[in-house]
């Protein structure tokens, strides 16, 4: 393989990423404008930062925000990890092709429509809407997302070492405690850093199914776009892609070294 | 590495002779299917205490998922398995008196070697003392005293078999199960490892089963070897039993190298049966005391090192003396291995000990040669 860009890759490498990142990188740039107009250069300041500290609006909304993410992600990891489980193990149940479509039909439904069925189900069993609705209808979304990632580290794990802690006495639910769920924790902790970081951007379900006293940061973000942009929600933007980016890069990387522990241990087995 | 001698020990064990010896394990018309897979096939085998017992057979022949069985990851179909007298139905493995070393070694990857062999000490509610003072005992035993900190995977192959041993005898469990335990050694250390093993079984006096495809390993190892064949047991007897009287062209042909020639039998008197063949130029003559009818299909079966060749004609008179012409010759060191073609077109391998240092073979390519075999040598099989 040539390992050199020619001409012709290095233009569509940079056209590539300057469609993908120039607007998100106006966003973090305008941020530390100094000037009150968004389209204006005015200098660099970080007085917007300061500003945020003092809007009240945007903090509780990132408050709520923080909460509902941490709590869905978490719940929704402890449900997904029993999904892709029940998946994994049990090869030949019935219904486990229709059970493996369900668990993942969310990756690929439009987000309308599952806010939309959300919302008339809240509806329809009387729950008053607020941060608990969107809570559950967070877990709901995210849950399929961290049963894909547990159960592709799953298909690769050796049953025999579950067999090996019971046939040393280790009974089996105690064998999953001490044994599976130390092994696959780096694909765990994936899945919820996955799951935390979807919540935390989601804006169309969210706002399907709040309610008065739960605005999340994206919702707040929006509704505030809509009467002008300022410098101060740039500020907001900047500081929402550096959490989501260090999430998905800790995510990435705590799986990423599991890969290449498991390899070099192979590597050395094989040796 | 003995560090004794396992002569006296080895020489008097016999309790499968005895009539009046209980077994320790009892493997009762045992059937498992999978789905429409016959596993293990009414099979019914004893094993005594203290023995070192081998279950041989080619991948699928059911050795494998009867000694699951035994462990308790399967459930017999059919048929009950009693171990100490008790009936084994239903029990879950980590209820079972038996321990596992798997074919993979199984080691826990997030635990230190000492934490490996502690594990199942720890699910017995041992004191902690307890638990250190025998994982102490097994790390010298095994010899990984400098290893006890380290993780599966900054050990070698060896070492970590050896974890996966010393894990599993950590319990003193009634039997012992071996899952193809040395597959993935080399040569020299796996026949270091065998000897280990008859060490560590005679020293602890427990009962060993061992589930192997190496035909050479089962018989290094064990008192008795089973061999096995889709689902059923072929024959059960001591390594010395199955190589010189084999009671199938199966086990004859899957123990070590022999010759095998079909024929009918013609005549049978004074414990020698004589048969004639298509494929040999003279009637051959076996000893044997069955009592086979006049005509029926047998077959004679003799080991190549049992086999004399010579360019010279044996003495008139001599039995099963045929004459054929060198195919090929195979130097391997401490033998020679000669393919004779008979007139017929059948080739017969015959080997040679190679006594003295000399290169050149006496014997060459295309030598028309004569070969012989005493009618003691050969085995007669009727199946």
């Amino acid at each position: 393989m040539n390992r050199s860009f020619s001409a012709v890759n290095l233009i569509a490498l940079t056209l590539g990423f300057a469609f993908l990142y120039i607007p998100i990188l106006l966003v973090v740039i305008y941020s530390f404008n100094d000037s009150r107009l968004v389209t204006v250069w005015g200098g660099f300041s970080t007085k917007w930062y300061a500003s945020l500290l003092g809007n009240r609006q945007l903090l509780d909304a990132a408050w709520v925000t923080v909460r509902i993410a941490f709590l869905s992600a978490t719940i929704a990891t402890v449900l997904g990890t029993l999904a892709a489980v029940a998946l994994t193990r049990f090869r030949r149940f019935r219904g486990r092709t229709l059970f493996s479509g369900l668990a993942y039909a969310p990756l690929v439904m439009p987000e309308v429509i599952m806010g939309l069925s959300l919302l008339l189900l809240f509806v329809a069993i009387g729950l008053d809407r607020g941060f608990w609705t969107v809570t559950i209808a967070h877990i709901t979304f995210t849950l399929c997302y961290v049963a894909v990632v547990v159960q592709s580290r799953l298909v690769t794990f050796d049953r025999s070492l579950e067999e090996a802690a019971m046939d040393l006495g280790c009974p089996p639910w105690k064998t999953f405690f001490v044994i599976t769920l130390p092994i696959i924790a780096p694909a765990v902790i994936a899945g919820w850093m996955l799951a935390f970081t979807l919540s935390l951007d989601d804006l169309v379900i969210a706002s399907f199914t709040t309610g008065p006293g739960a605005t999340t940061l994206p919702m707040r973000i929006y509704s505030s776009v809509r009467l002008g942009v300022t410098p101060e929600i740039n500020a907001v933007c900047t500081l929402l892609i550096g959490l989501v980016s260090i999430g998905v890069i800790i995510a990435s990387l705590v799986q990423k070294r599991s890969i290449i522990e498991r390899e070099r241990a192979e590597r050395l087995a094989a040796g | 590495m003995a560090t004794r001698a396992l002569g006296p020990v080895r020489r008097s064990f016999a309790p499968w002779n005895d009539p009046t010896a209980v077994p320790l394990i009892r493997f009762d018309k045992v059937t498992k299917r999978f789905g429409g897979f016959t596993a293990v096939d009414d099979l019914t085998l004893d094993i005594h205490e203290r023995e070192f017992f081998a279950l041989l057979g080619p991948s699928g022949c059911g050795k494998t998922t009867l000694m699951r069985m035994l462990a308790g990851f399967e459930e017999p179909t059919e048929g009950r398995i009693t171990l100490g007298g008790e009936d084994m139905a239903g029990r879950p493995p980590y209820r079972r008196p038996t321990n596992m070393m798997f074919q993979s070694y199984a080691l826990f990857p997030h635990m230190t070697v000492e934490g490996n062999i502690a594990f199942g000490l720890k699910q017995d509610g041992m004191t902690k003392g307890e638990i250190a003072s025998r994982v102490e005992e097994m790390l010298k035993l095994t010899r990984l005293e400098s290893f006890a900190k380290r993780k599966p995977h900054q050990l070698s192959g060896g070492q970590r078999q050896r974890v996966a041993l010393a894990r599993s005898l950590a319990k003193k469990p009634k039997v012992l199960l071996l899952d193809e335990p040395l597959g993935a050694l080399d040569k020299k250390l796996r026949q270091d490892t065998q000897f280990e093993l008859m060490d560590i079984q005679v020293t602890l006096g427990l009962t060993f089963l061992i589930v192997t495809h190496d035909q050479e390993e089962a018989m290094t190892v064990a008192d008795r070897v089973a061999v096995m064949d889709k689902g059923k047991l072929i024959q059960v007897a001591t390594p010395g039993e199955i190589y010189e009287q084999p009671n199938s062209r199966y086990v004859a042909d899957f123990i070590g190298d022999i010759n095998i020639i079909e024929g009918r039998i013609t005549g049978a008197s004074g414990g020698r049966v004589t048969i004639g063949s298509a494929e040999a130029e003279a009637p051959l003559t076996v000893a044997s005391e069955a009592d086979l009818a006049k005509d029926t299909t047998a077959w004679i079966a003799v080991r190549p090192e049992k086999t004399r060749l010579s360019l010279d004609a044996p003495p008139a008179g001599t039995a099963n003396a045929l004459t054929g012409t060198i195919f090929d010759i195979a130097y391997l060191g401490d033998w020679t291995v000669y393919l004779v073609q008979l007139p017929g077109g059948k080739i017969l391998r015959v080997s040679q000990a190679n006594m003295t240092r000399t290169v050149e073979r006496p014997i060459s390519w295309d030598d028309k040669v004569h070969l012989w075999w005493a009618p003691e040598a050969g085995v007669l099989l009727s199946r």
